[in-house]
């Protein structure tokens, strides 16, 4: 049944567009303050080098990741999202990352419907402890959204730099 | 308008060699709200931190962007520097420029100085929706409640009465004193465990700071740190311990004879009864599951014969309310049942107990009077086998983890035996001989020459009859051979186990435990004995299985931390917490689901203004809210903000690059 459903969306992706050739996305990175963004602090502190393309919101966890930043930021600035937070049951307020994967599954399914590509909003457990974790996500998410191309639909043409 | 100052950190080379500082300054400048933005070699240092207090005074800025390393770094002494220019502290936001770009991008120039730049506009455009806040003070009740009166419960209660804090020790049972009571003598020095244990149990009945609660058990705790407020239901004892007298003339006339809990029922107790002799408080408790006087109303002997008149047969369960700043629980430990281990025949055959029943056996005020004899018959046993992990690091038929003491106190068994019984052998089957502890390795080692002992490495495999004697048969895996001990006695060292009723205490207290039933500590290593819940700590086995010395360090550290928590008249707290608006709370209660910390409650406004009818809403108590903003998301109407991480904050960030 899920997989007629599928079938039959219309994508909103746009292959067929050519990206310029000096193209290179913006990725919004939603990382919890306790685990993942300290992951990530740990990636720069082991220089451990990465894609440029992400840009990255501290929150305390990754339960306070509203559904509305995901589709925020896919209107307006980003061709894609991750959202990291603490490994199941290492949450630093005891479900919080739980509640975040429920509500996070339900928001990518309705933005899939809705005719988003699947890999554009994606979601990772990086611990604190996780540096080369942390660098390996940011490359498979970039690697993904450079394949899927800009995302021409919603997003604000020639935002304005105050 | 707001007016930002962005101010640009080199941190040495670790910044400045990968990207493009000065280029940085010159981009953020062109955001319409910054007035200032300036570059340094090292922002953190008394220079840097000067910079942006005489720009917060000479550029009249409203908040402050400092982009340098991560917040996790520096924010604290930044928000510092701020506080000292007489700007509120949560004006600042930090650009993590070098652990997120100079440090990760460190062979594209280009890339690192644009993506600073976009980390700088997200920090600006995040610092402009900023709002002042507070730090929140929360007044504390200095008053502790002990939950459970084992040997942990007792140094918690001792220690925090120490530093004159009073203390509520509520104890389930009508004696204080727990398992360690039960024990003879104990290792790894052998001191006689009511010696040491009984003046500690004096010093709490009568300490001035300490209310002792025995035969109750605490049924809600409302409140949050600082501000509990509990129930505690106190049981009937159907005697009034305001005017007995401790003197035991009603058991010893009481005719109804009943098993002795407190040597496990290898002899009888009374209807009426103390515990044990030292019992504190000295007071007997009729137990009304056996007297006939309250099942029948037949009897009536202990109201006759108490020349004081204490004996009350109408007595009620009584509830009673303190209000209370922390708890401390210490609800102890269980023993494991070992009926699974049918192949030994457990509960067949008579000659086969418990460690702790051994215990009982060979302490001197217990049922034998301090022999070990055999339940079936009444001899003295020669030959006893002792068998370890009984329970323990057994998935089939136990539980996982190592139950910690029993290698030690079988090491002690083996070395009472020895005492008591001269002419005697022990056999201890053992998987591991696990002694690690100060002197505990030595212990072993001394017990194991000046008892010969015979150790051997393996299961048993069974148990069975031959004639009044028990046949062990196991494995001795040193030689690989299947052996058999002709034994007069089996002693089964069962494995801890968590209280039966912790899940349901922990309910009450709004704590969590582990899949064995141990509450759970706040963090395994770093914070061992607080919970998630502020203001409530643990203490002894209900953690995790340990043995004295262990459980009377975590009880003292329990009484640091509380005494901690009540140094001052107010308790400081972080003021990134959420606040309803509850003029747009639909009153769904979806957040109250979600909130791990049980934060938020019911409260009943007006419908309208001047209203007489009511209509619900949720109330987040902003003295337990850990901010982790679960609540801000779920909300449908969108009537829950986070201070620190607001919506306007988050989508600020989002749209700015
Ligand atoms: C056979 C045996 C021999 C041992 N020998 C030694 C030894 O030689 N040396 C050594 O260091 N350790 C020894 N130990 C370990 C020792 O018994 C424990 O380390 C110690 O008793 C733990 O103390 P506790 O206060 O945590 O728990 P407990 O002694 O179990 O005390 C818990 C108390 O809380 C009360 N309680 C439970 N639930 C509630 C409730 N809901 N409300 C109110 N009160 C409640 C109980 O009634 C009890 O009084 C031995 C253990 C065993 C089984
Ligand atoms: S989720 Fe929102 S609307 Fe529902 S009760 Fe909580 S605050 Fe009110
Ligand atoms: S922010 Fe977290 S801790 Fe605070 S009330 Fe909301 S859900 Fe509870």
């Amino acid at each position: 049944m899920e997989a007629e459903v599928k079938d039959q969306l219309v994508s909103i992706e746009k292959p067929e567009l050519i990206a310029p050739p000096d193209w290179e996305p913006v990725i919004m990175g939603i990382l919890c303050n306790w685990c993942s963004y300290a992951g990530s602090d740990l990636t720069g502190t082991s220089r451990i080098q990465y894609p440029p393309n992400i840009r990255i919101i501290r929150v305390p966890c990754s339960s306070r990741v509203d559904p509305w930043f995901l589709i925020k930021s896919l209107q307006t600035t980003a061709d894609g999202v991750l959202v990291s937070g603490c490994h199941p049951g290492d949450c630093h307020y005891i479900s919080g990352n739980y509640y975040a994967r429920r509500r996070f599954l339900v928001t990518k399914k309705l933005l899939n419907f809705v005719g988003f590509h699947e890999n554009r909003i994606q979601f990772s457990w990086v611990s604190a402890a996780e540096g080369p974790k942390f660098a390996k996500v940011v490359i498979k998410v970039t690697d993904d959204i450079k394949k899927l191309g800009p995302l021409h639909l919603y997003k604000k043409e020639n935002f304005e730099k105050k | 308008m707001a007016r930002v100052g962005v101010f640009v950190c080199f941190c040495g080379a670790n910044i400045a060699e990968y990207l493009d500082v000065p280029q940085v300054v010159e981009e953020v400048k062109r955001i319409r709200e910054v007035k200032y933005a300036v570059d340094y070699k090292y922002m953190c240092s008394d220079p840097g931190q000067g910079l942006i207090r005489d720009a917060i005074v000479q550029h009249k800025l409203t908040s402050i962007v400092v982009a340098a390393c991560s917040p996790r770094m520096h924010e604290k002494t930044f928000r510092k520097a701020l506080s000292d220019a007489g700007m509120n502290p949560y004006l600042l936001e930090v650009a993590n420029i070098r652990e997120h770009s100079s440090w990760v991008h460190q062979k594209n120039k280009k890339a690192a100085t644009d993506k600073a730049m976009d980390l700088c506009r997200m920090a600006v455009a995040k610092s402009i929706a900023n709002e002042q806040l507070h730090e929140i003070s929360v007044p504390v009740t200095k008053r502790a409640l002990v939950i459970g009166g084992g040997i942990a419960g007792i140094q918690a209660a001792l220690d925090i009465a120490d530093a004159r804090i009073p203390v509520v020790l509520v104890e389930k049972s009508p004696s204080i004193g727990g398992k360690m009571a039960q024990l003879d003598e104990t290792f790894p020095t052998l001191d006689c465990s009511q010696c040491i244990l009984t003046p500690k149990m004096v010093d709490v009945a009568s300490h001035p700071y300490i209310e002792l609660i025995p035969y109750a058990e605490v049924i809600e705790l409302q409140g949050f740190v600082g501000n509990y407020k509990a129930k505690i239901k106190k049981k009937a004892s159907y005697v009034n311990f305001k005017t007995c007298t401790g003197c035991g003339a009603c058991w010893q006339k009481c005719p109804v004879k009943v098993a002795n809990e407190y040597n496990l029922g290898l002899d009888k107790r009374k209807a009426i009864y103390t515990p044990f002799p030292q019992a504190v408080p000295n007071k007997p408790v009729i137990d009304a599951e056996h007297c006939t006087m309250l099942l029948k109303g037949k009897c009536g002997i202990c109201a006759k014969v108490c020349q004081p008149g204490a004996i009350d047969y109408q007595m009620q369960d009584e509830v009673i309310e303190r209000e209370i700043g922390a708890v401390v629980v210490a609800t102890g430990y269980d023993m494991w049942d070992p009926t699974p281990y049918e192949e030994y025949g457990v509960g067949r055959f008579k000659d086969i107990i418990t460690s702790l029943e051994f215990e009982r056996m060979v302490s001197a005020n217990g049922p034998t009077n301090g022999v070990p004899l055999r339940p079936s018959d009444g001899k003295v046993p020669k030959n006893v086998v002792f068998i370890k992990c009984i329970g323990s690091r057994d998935e089939a038929k136990g539980i996982e983890y190592c139950s910690k003491i029993c290698c030690m106190y079988t090491t002690k068994h083996t070395i009472l035996l020895h005492h008591k019984v001269h002419d005697s052998h022990a056999y201890v089957f053992y998987m591991d001989i696990r002694a690690a502890g100060k002197g505990y390795e030595e212990f072993v080692k001394k017990a194991q020459t000046d008892t010969a002992a015979t150790y051997l490495r393996g299961r048993v495999s069974k148990i069975y009859k031959k004639g009044d004697k028990l046949m062990v048969r196991g494995e001795d895996a040193q030689i690989g051979q299947v052996v058999e001990v002709e034994a007069d006695l089996v002693v089964l060292a069962t494995a801890v186990s968590a209280p039966k009723d912790n899940p349901d205490l922990a309910r009450l207290l709004g704590i969590s435990y582990d899949k064995y039933g141990y509450l759970s500590e706040a963090h395994p290593k770093l914070r061992p004995v607080e919970t998630a819940k502020a203001g409530i700590f643990l203490a002894g086995c209900t953690q995790a299985p340990k043995d004295i010395p262990e459980t009377v360090s975590q009880a003292s550290a329990c009484a640091a931390k509380v005494c901690g928590l009540f140094a001052g008249d107010t308790m400081k707290k972080d003021p990134m917490v959420s606040t309803i608006n509850i003029e747009y709370c639909s009153g769904c209660l979806n957040c109250i689901n979600v909130c791990p910390y049980t934060a938020i409650v019911t409260d009943e406004v007006p419908i309208g203004h001047g209203s007489k009818e009511l209509r619900t809403v949720a109330y987040i108590n902003e003295g337990v809210c850990q901010g982790c903003g679960s609540c801000v998301a779920i909300c449908r109407s969108m009537a829950i903000n986070l201070a620190g991480f607001t919506d306007p904050q988050i989508i600020n960030e989002i749209v700015s690059i």
